[in-house]
């Protein structure tokens, strides 16, 4: 009964940030409720018996993805009048479309069921209340599904190395360390004793010379250990 | 479409509930793209919101069915959609950084 009372106002407040989503008027709004939207779900998940995936679903999103679309959506300096525009234009095909996809998905759900068979054709039973459901998930997902989980490793590298290449700028001036002409010189490395207590300056300790000014700058910023 | 519990196991709250929820989801996100046709950021964000009914779908059908293979693949689905989040985030800023504007209409350069 109290599963049914949470999970109607999940539900509901569900479906109502996710309409907030879609029609909120800032971005910054939009992305503030599918925050919402998706702490709600996870509680969905909650009540499914889903323990794992509903924190993965808080973790990964609400501290991830929701955050990165904040962090975007406050960088770029957007005209949000602008955008609003044809929003009644809009509003009228995509209610269309929506509810035409609407009463498919009724239809289909209308006329299905499971198959008689459904309950021996599972792949992997749940193992019951003895095996928490993290464990039952690390139990096959690292076993039967492990090419799987590679491969979704390898897919999370690739979006990371491409959003790094795309968004990745070279600027003009910026000096970067050039590792092989800090590797390559000469004659500049010196080794000192230094009494304590005497300063570098009264000893007299030669600093090595500046470089040319045709020299490239890479050699004379880079790094920190660059003259000592 | 209310309280159909068929087919379903002891849960208070049946399958249909669930698929219910999604199927509301999923027009929703689906509306969400037809109305905000300027801005690529909401844009993302219902297709964020069509990949969670889609999660919530195989969370229900894996309670349901006591079967732990719709939990294993709503994982993937999140790891996939991590990561189009990311790539189409890049995109809108490198794009944002050429054209000074997110606007979905303008997008016709490549004349496709």
């Amino acid at each position: 009964m109290i599963a049914a009372l949470a999970f109607y106002l999940f539900a509901a407040i569900l479906i109502a940030s996710a309409v907030m989503v879609v029609t909120a008027r800032n971005p910054v709004h939009s992305v503030l409720f599918l925050i919402l939207a998706f702490f709600n779900a996870a509680a969905l998940f909650l009540i499914a018996g889903a323990e794992f995936l509903a924190m993965i679903l808080v973790i990964v999103y609400v501290g991830a993805v929701a955050v990165l679309f904040l962090f975007v959506v406050m960088m770029l300096d957007i005209d949000f009048a602008r955008l609003r525009e044809g929003f009644q234009r809009y509003a009228p095909i995509g209610a269309i479309i929506g509810g035409i996809l609407f009463l498919e998905l009724v239809f289909v759900v209308g006329s299905w069921g499971f198959s008689s068979q459904a309950s021996e054709l599972r792949l992997a039973p749940n193992p019951g209340t003895g095996v928490t459901n993290a464990e039952a998930i690390g139990r096959i997902l690292y076993t039967d599904y492990v090419y799987l989980f590679q491969a979704s490793g390898l897919v999370l590298l690739v979006a990371m190395i491409g959003a790094i290449v795309l968004t990745h700028r070279q600027r003009e001036g910026t000096r970067r360390q050039n590792i092989a002409s800090q590797v390559y010189r000469s004659g500049s490395v010196l080794l000192e004793k230094v009494p304590s207590g005497a300063g570098i300056a009264t000893l007299g300790i030669r600093r090595p010379p500046e470089p040319e000014p045709e020299a490239p700058k890479v050699t004379h910023g880079a790094g920190h250990g660059g003259h000592h | 479409m209310v309280p159909g519990m068929e087919g379903t196991t002891e849960m208070t709250i049946g399958l249909a509930h669930y698929l219910t929820v999604s199927a509301i989801l999923l027009v929703l996100g689906i509306f969400g793209i037809f109305l905000n046709r300027k801005n690529v950021i909401v844009i993302l964000m219902s297709v964020e919101l069509i990949l969670l009914s889609v999660n919530l779908n195989f969370v229900a059908f894996s309670a349901s069915l006591q079967d732990l293979n719709g939990q294993i693949f709503a994982m993937f689905v999140l790891t996939v959609a991590a990561a189009e989040a990311a790539i189409g985030l890049a995109i809108v800023v490198i794009y944002f950084r050429n054209r000074g504007s997110i606007e979905v209409e303008g997008i016709s350069t490549l004349k496709g």
